[in-house]
């Protein structure tokens, strides 16, 4: 019979009809149901294994604090594991299957876990799979892995899409209850922003899981007009199916929003999820109670549930678990559960009450004074066995037991930075501590006002206090009558007796007997309790446990509940996918693509990209027929040598610097001396960190008095600036000097090689002299070119060839560059890449990053006397400590194998020969290392301890990690040209 | 977080970096006697209050101001911004 558990009445559509598997059996439910609800309605208890010993497991609640009932949704790449089937929205077509057994959920072989549970308890790990020690990574921990976790990966791409939002609001309201839509109905009509999260895909909270009247109708009546009159109105935010993560500082709240899952596929376009960032003046967190159940020898059964929960199911999603139930409480609260289930024709066979004098609500049986001690049914609940008030024992069939053990005010939120909630013994729970973040109150059942009179009247209130902080005067609104029931409850933990186990933290197999365990090894203290157990730390957080176990450990303690304390909750409030936290930041897109202005031509020509940082630059111009990298680049070295070549150098950090002290404010920045660089000169500058360590380096051309524009290297462009404000703003903040990053401004290409000039002769234009004499190396000026367009020229040269670094603004850099190539075309010119660039720098032994690592000094560098002791600059009094001033400092110099069949490679250590190879006897390692194809030969550069002393030498270059041993030679750094005459031609 | 910045109103603390201590303002005289001690002190020694911090941040991503941020270390709370370089003018800084 389909459905064989559907109830009359409810919030689901059963004009239509919807098909849905688990596990690949065919059911049907109906548009409101969730997946937990459509299951119980075709008679399906069991529905998962629980993670340690596998055992059968049922649905505990009917919400997003669900410990057991997690599932694999979807198939393909969408399959998503551990997701609750209390909160999945039943669609057309839907895919579930069980997790954590094998093979089947019926006949789980790993539930021989469970008849070794003795051996299992907490913290077994700590104890076990010591011996032998070489078993542990090849046997104990694989086996632990296979079996550890709950679902799986797909393993396959994500092929959805995230986004990311940000809103802002006077009062963002948290929960959509009573309370939540009381404050957002008084915040509303006042004016302010109000934004409503709901975390559940209906609004009205847990008035959808009651039977109640307000005002003259139905609760439900209620919450229809109120959200028909707040989704109205132009001020409010309703937002449904999202869940406020966190509270974060200063009023800013992460939330999740689910828009597409409960869709069998997002429509065209649309996101799977968004995480919005919530700037909010004011929230107030109205959300809820959960409820706790009791603990007692098996109280895991598929079946056992909470009983505000199984209400829930039959009042809102017509469905019960079985056709015979009983309740188990503690309090008034859960012998509603046996009025409205009675109420849907379910049989009710006992409400067992632990109070002597319990009332009598409810018309079936109730069994005052009495516990359940122990049930049956291992794939379902059949039987629970009663210890009477007289101590007799009893029997009770049914197939599903609410179990009410109180409710818990969800103060989640109150906690996120690090408020503790206090105890109240009128309600046996613990209650905001008002410690929460600032700008944050409580309303309703979350505050511990647990009737919806109070959660009303609370919510209004406590929306009108909110606002007056905001100076908005919020009228107090009509509210309707409401049940106020007050709260009438005998604390009752656990149920003493019995030699097995009773669960507390279901979904991480914590029982009473590992509580009593951690008290006995004296992890007593409630957060050892926590991390000994495990008791709390799994997907939901502990929410139907966390007390339970605090008051077990207060027994046995011999303290009061308050006395122990609790551990607090941290957000998010519940699991938030890793695709969400990423948004649209993956694959090419993870962080921008910055492009040079030479991007589109050098794409046109075939060029092979590499990324810089955020940058893309060419690497190397492959042409027809070359199949091989080397001889791309051996090519473009040997052409610009040869001739000329050009590389695009845009992406290097340009900063301008103008102002009457722009010279004294370059004297403080750079170690060397700046001040008395002629206008029209260029000049290399050094730059030290604080510390005396070398920290980045550039050139600094001087065009006016009053102006310079400094280079720095691509990757510390934004650190540089960064740090030269900081020294303006920070330490000089009267000096006259502005500083603009010029970076993206200028389009820059060096132009490289003895046809360097010849080629720049025919563009720029006729009144510039740009000859030897009129133009010398290290000059700068500001000319015109193409016919009158502004350019700069640099005559510097980092390849050692003469050269020339030209720049017009941005806009035209495709331009120049096709007008240079074309120039060029009688010289043979070549475009080459940050390959051919390294090997060029590295054959004129010029520094770059490789060599400004971070703990190299000038002195290192070779350029000790550079730094000015004439003046104040950052990093000189620290660059002359005595621990960067060594005797035997490391110098620069370079290296070249012994053998023309070995390599020189970067991060290899040089050894003397016949030393042992360890740290004690390392003489200094490679940073850069090429193949030369001037020289046919390996090079590499790199720092070795009194280096300059030491030229000729034969070391050991060595890296046993990677198996590098090679013989090199020490050699000056400047492998080609070293006068540096081509430089001056 | 949010930075109430003195010029541009409440920025969201993503649109700045974070430098350190202000007492990175406080930069020694080179030409003291104990330059080298002072420099050291400077740069590595730190009170490392559970309470009001008085630290430095960029606002790199907005209008390149450097601000001086009193800040409660264990609640997050800020209590005042000021323009860093009126910090360090009122702390004798200058040229």
């Amino acid at each position: 019979m389909a459905q064989p558990n559907r109830l009359p009445g409810g919030q689901i559509d059963r004009s239509r009809t919807l098909s849905f598997t688990f596990d690949g059996r065919s059911y049907q439910g109906h548009p409101g149901d969730t997946l937990a609800s459509a299951l119980l309605a075709n008679g399906v208890r069991l529905m998962g294994r629980s993670f340690k010993y596998h055992r059968p497991r049922g649905v505990l609640s009917s919400g997003s604090e669900e410990p057991n009932a997690l599932v694999e949704l979807r198939s393909g790449a969408r399959r998503e594991p551990n997701t609750r089937a209390t909160t999945a929205e039943l669609f057309d077509g839907l895919m579930a299957n069980s997790q954590n057994r094998w093979p089947s959920l019926k006949f789980d072989a790993m539930a021989i876990n469970d008849r070794f549970s003795t051996f299992l308890t907490a913290g077994f790990y700590y104890k076990t799979f010591m011996w032998p020690a070489a078993f542990w990574e090849k046997i104990y921990e694989p086996i632990i892995r296979k079996a550890a976790g709950l679902g799986s990966l797909s393993l396959q791409e994500d092929p959805d899409s995230y986004d990311k939002g940000f809103l802002h609001c006077d009062l963002l309201v948290v929960g959509a209850g009573p309370a939540g839509l009381a404050a957002a109905l008084t915040a509303a009509r006042a004016g302010a922003q109000v934004i409503l999260a709901e975390e559940d895909f209906v609004f009205g909270g847990r008035l959808n899981a009651e039977s109640y009247e307000i005002g003259e109708g139905s609760a439900l009546d209620w919450v229809s007009q109120t959200m028909a009159e707040l989704q109205a109105l132009p001020n409010v935010r309703c937002m449904a199916r999202t869940t406020i993560i966190g509270a974060f500082d200063h009023g800013i709240h992460g939330a999740v929003e689910r828009v597409s899952d409960h869709l069998a596929t997002p429509d065209a376009g649309k996101p799977r999820q968004i995480l919005w960032r919530i700037y909010a003046k004011r929230t107030l967190l109205c959300a809820g109670a959960i409820e706790r159940p009791i603990a007692f020898e098996n109280n895991d059964r598929p079946g056992i549930m909470l009983a505000g929960s199984m209400r829930a199911y039959a009042n809102r999603w017509a469905a019960t678990p079985a056709q015979k139930v009983a309740v188990f409480t503690n309090n008034d609260d859960g012998h509603r559960t046996a009025l409205d289930l009675i109420a849907k024709g379910v049989q009710v066979a006992a409400v067992i009450d632990t109070r002597p004098d319990a009332p009598r609500l409810a018309d079936c049986e109730l069994i005052p004074g009495a516990k359940v001690i122990d049930t049956s049914g291992r794939l379902g609940l059949n039987f629970i066995q009663l210890r009477l008030a007289d101590g007799s024992e009893r029997t009770i069939e049914c197939g599903a037991l609410g179990v009410s053990g109180g409710w818990n005010p969800n103060v989640h939120m109150t906690c996120h930075q690090r408020g503790r909630p206090v105890w109240n013994d009128q309600i046996a729970a613990f209650v905001p501590g008002g410690d929460g973040p600032a700008g944050l109150s409580v309303a309703g059942a979350a505050n511990g006002d647990f009737s919806t009179a109070a959660a009303l009247a609370m919510g209004s209130k406590q929306a009108i206090q909110a606002l007056q902080e905001l100076s908005i005067d919020a009228p107090a609104i009509a509210l309707p009558r409401a049940e106020d029931t007050p709260v009438n409850l005998q604390a009752f933990w656990h149920v003493g007796e019995g030699k097995g186990r009773a669960w507390l933290d279901q979904q991480n197999d914590v029982t009473v007997k590992d509580v009593k365990l951690a008290h006995q090894e004296n992890f007593r203290s409630v957060e050892h309790l926590k991390r000994y157990t495990t008791l709390g730390m799994a997907t939901d957080q502990g929410k139907t446990s966390n007390m339970g176990g605090l008051a077990i450990m207060a027994e046995l303690a011999g303290k009061s509940i308050p006395q122990v304390g609790t551990t607090i909750f941290r957000p998010p409030y519940t699991p938030v996918a890793m695709g969400t936290l990423g948004g649209r930041s993956r694959g090419g897109d993870f962080h921008p693509t910055r492009k040079t202005p030479s991007h589109i031509w050098a794409a046109e020509q075939g060029a092979v990209f590499v990324e810089v940082g955020n940058w893309l630059r060419a690497q190397w111009f492959p042409q027809q027929g070359e199949t091989h990298w080397r001889q791309s680049v051996d090519r473009e070295v040997r052409a610009t040598r040869g001739s000329v070549g050009i590389c695009d150098v845009t992406t290097l950090g340009k900063i301008d610097v103008q102002g009457a002290d722009a010279a004294d404010f370059l004297n403080r920045v750079y170690a060397n001396a700046f001040a008395k660089l002629p206008v029209g000169k260029t000049r290399y500058g050094l730059m030290l960190r604080e510390d005396g360590i070398a920290m980045d380096d550039g050139t600094t051309a001087r065009l006016a008095e009053d102006h310079f524009v400094m280079t720095t290297t691509t990757a510390n462009a934004v650190t540089v600036y960064r740090h030269m404000e900081f020294v303006h703003q920070c330490l000089c903040p009267d000096m006259d000097v502005q500083l603009i990053s010029t970076t993206e401004a200028w389009a820059q290409y060096a132009v490289a090689g003895p046809n360097s000039r010849a080629l720049l002769q025919k563009i720029v234009d006729p009144a510039f002299d740009i000859s030897n004499e009129a133009f010398p190396f290290m000059g700068c000026a500001e000319i015109t070119v193409c016919g009158g367009l502004r350019a700069r020229l640099f005559r510097i040269s980092f390849s050692g060839e003469l050269a020339f670094e030209i720049a017009v603004p941005t806009r035209y850099g495709d331009a120049l560059i096709r007008a240079l190539m074309q120039a060029g075309e009688e010289f043979d010119v070549v475009p080459y890449g940050t390959e051919a660039l390294g090997v060029m720098r590295i054959e004129k032994g010029h520094a770059a990053g490789n060599e400004l690592n971070g703990t190299t000094t000038a002195l290192n560098l070779g350029m000790g006397r550079m730094v000015s002791k004439k003046k104040d600059c950052i990093g000189n009094t620290l660059s002359e400590r005595a621990g960067l001033n060594p005797v035997d400092a490391l110098a620069l110099v370079g290296f070249k194998p012994l053998s023309s069949t070995d390599k020189v490679t970067a991060g290899g250590h040089l050894i003397t020969a016949g030393d042992a190879v360890d740290a004690a006897h390392d003489q200094g390692y490679v940073t850069s290392a090429c193949y030369s194809p001037i020289l046919n030969s390996s090079i590499g550069i790199g720092f070795l301890k009194n280096g300059s002393a030491r030229l000729g030498e034969t070391l050991l270059l060595t890296s046993p990690l990677t198996g590098l041993d090679v013989q090199v030679q020490v050699v000056s750094a400047h492998f080609v040209d070293p006068e540096g005459d081509r430089l001056r031609d | 977080m949010l930075i109430n910045h003195p010029l541009l109103g409440p920025r969201d603390a993503q649109e700045f970096t974070y430098l350190g201590d202000a007492s990175l303002i406080n930069r020694p005289d080179w030409q003291a006697e104990d330059a080298q001690e002072q420099f050291h002190d400077y740069l590595y020694l730190r009170d490392n209050p559970a309470g009001l911090h008085r630290e430095l941040w960029f606002h790199e991503t907005g209008d390149r101001s450097w601000l001086v941020v009193t800040r409660d270390t264990t609640t997050h709370e800020i209590t005042k911004v000021e323009l860093a370089r009126d910090v360090a003018r009122s702390l004798g800084r200058s040229k």
